[in-house]
C-alpha cells in the first residue's frame, strides 16, 4: 500500500503507523461536554464498509500525522491531507 | 571547584573520530556539528521565514530539502521546522545564535549533543543505503534531505553529492548501533 504525503510524495505504507478514526480530531469542548460525549470520544467508533477517514503517523518520516480517507474493502486511497489543517479548517489550535 | 582532567570523548566513545573504509567507501564519525532545530510559532510562520532568510542568507528549505551553505546550513524537519547546523569550533552557542536572529517568532533547541553523525563519501553510497533504509538513494540529488528509519532509529539522510558524499544524522544515545549498521552494510554490499 503506498500513501502519497502530501508534502513528501508517495511512500510505503510500512513508513507510517495507523492510530484509527480521524474523529479522534473532534475532541469535545471540556467547557461544555458532558459524560455522554466524552464516552461517545473515547469509545464509540463507527466500522464502516467503505471509506473510512483515519490518522496515521508517519513515524519513518517526517513524523506529520495525516488523514487518510481509505476504503476499508479494497484499500484504495482517494484523499490525503495533513491533519493539522484538517483540525485548524476545524478551527482548532487556536 | 574545577576539574582539569576531563577528556572530551566522541558519540562512539573514542577520544578521536572513528574511520571505517570498506573498499572505496569511507564511513566517518564527524564531531565538529553544532546543532539547533527552529519550530516557528504558531501565526508567527511567515515572520521566522523571514528572519530565517535573513539568517542563513537564503531561503529556508522546503519540504525533503536542505540548505547546504555556510556558515549555516539548514535541513527541513517538518512544516515549519528545520534543523540548523554550523562549525561547532565558530558556533558552540549556537542555539543562542539562532534565538538572537529569530526572537519570539521561533522555539530553539539546542541539539548538538543529541545527535551523532556520520559522513559516508566515495564508492557504493547507493548499494549501502539501499540495504539500510527505504529512501530511494539513486534518485537523490544535491540538497536532498530525508527523515527516514535505519536500524529502527530515526535518522536523517543528507545528500551532498549523488556522487560521493552523503550525511547521516541520528539519535546520539544510539550511535554505536547506528555505526554498527552502517558498517555492517558496508561489509556486505560492497
Amino acid at each position: 500500500m503506498i500513501i502519497n504525503h502530501p508534502l513528501l510524495g508517495p511512500r510505503d505504507s510500512a513508513e507510517f503507523v495507523y492510530l484509527g478514526d480521524a474523529s479522534l480530531i473532534d475532541r469535545p469542548d471540556p467547557e461544555t461536554a458532558t459524560a455522554e460525549d466524552w464516552h461517545a470520544y473515547g469509545y464509540l467508533r463507527d466500522n464502516p464498509a467503505g471509506e473510512l477517514r483515519e490518522l496515521w503517523f508517519h513515524e519513518g518520516g517526517d513524523r506529520s500525522w495525516l488523514v487518510v480517507t481509505r476504503n476499508t474493502l479494497t484499500h484504495e486511497i482517494t484523499s490525503v491531507e495533513m491533519a493539522r489543517d484538517v483540525a485548524r479548517a476545524q478551527g482548532r489550535s487556536k | 571547584m574545577s576539574v582539569h582532567d576531563l577528556e572530551p570523548i566522541t558519540a562512539l566513545g573514542g577520544a578521536a573520530p572513528q574511520v571505517d573504509t570498506v573498499a572505496g567507501l569511507t564511513c566517518t564519525e564527524v564531531t565538529d556539528l553544532a546543532l539547533a532545530s527552529v519550530a516557528a510559532r504558531l501565526g508567527q510562520e511567515k515572520a521566522c521565514a523571514k528572519k530565517l532568510k535573513a539568517l542563513l542568507g537564503d531561503a529556508a528549505p522546503g519540504p525533503g530539502k536542505a540548505l547546504l551553505a555556510a556558515p549555516f546550513s539548514a535541513m527541513w524537519m517538518g512544516p515549519d521546522q528545520w534543523m540548523i547546523g554550523a562549525d561547532f569550533a565558530t558556533h558552540e552557542d549556537l542555539e543562542v545564535q539562532v534565538k538572537t536572529a529569530l526572537r519570539s517568532t521561533a522555539s530553539v533547541t539546542e541539539q548538538t549533543d543529541g545527535w551523532c553523525c556520520f559522513d559516508l563519501s566515495g564508492d557504493g553510497i547507493a548499494p549501502v543505503m539501499e540495504l539500510l533504509c527505504p529512501v530511494n538513494m539513486r534518485s537523490l540529488q544535491s540538497g536532498d534531505a530525508q527523515r527516514t528509519q535505519i536500524h529502527h532509529l530515526g535518522c536523517f539522510v543528507v545528500c551532498g553529492d549523488p556522487d560521493g558524499f552523503i550525511r547521516i544524522l541520528g539519535p546520539r544515545a544510539s550511535a554505536g548501533s547506528l555505526h554498527h549498521a552502517i558498517v555492517t552494510a558496508m561489509q556486505s554490499a560492497l
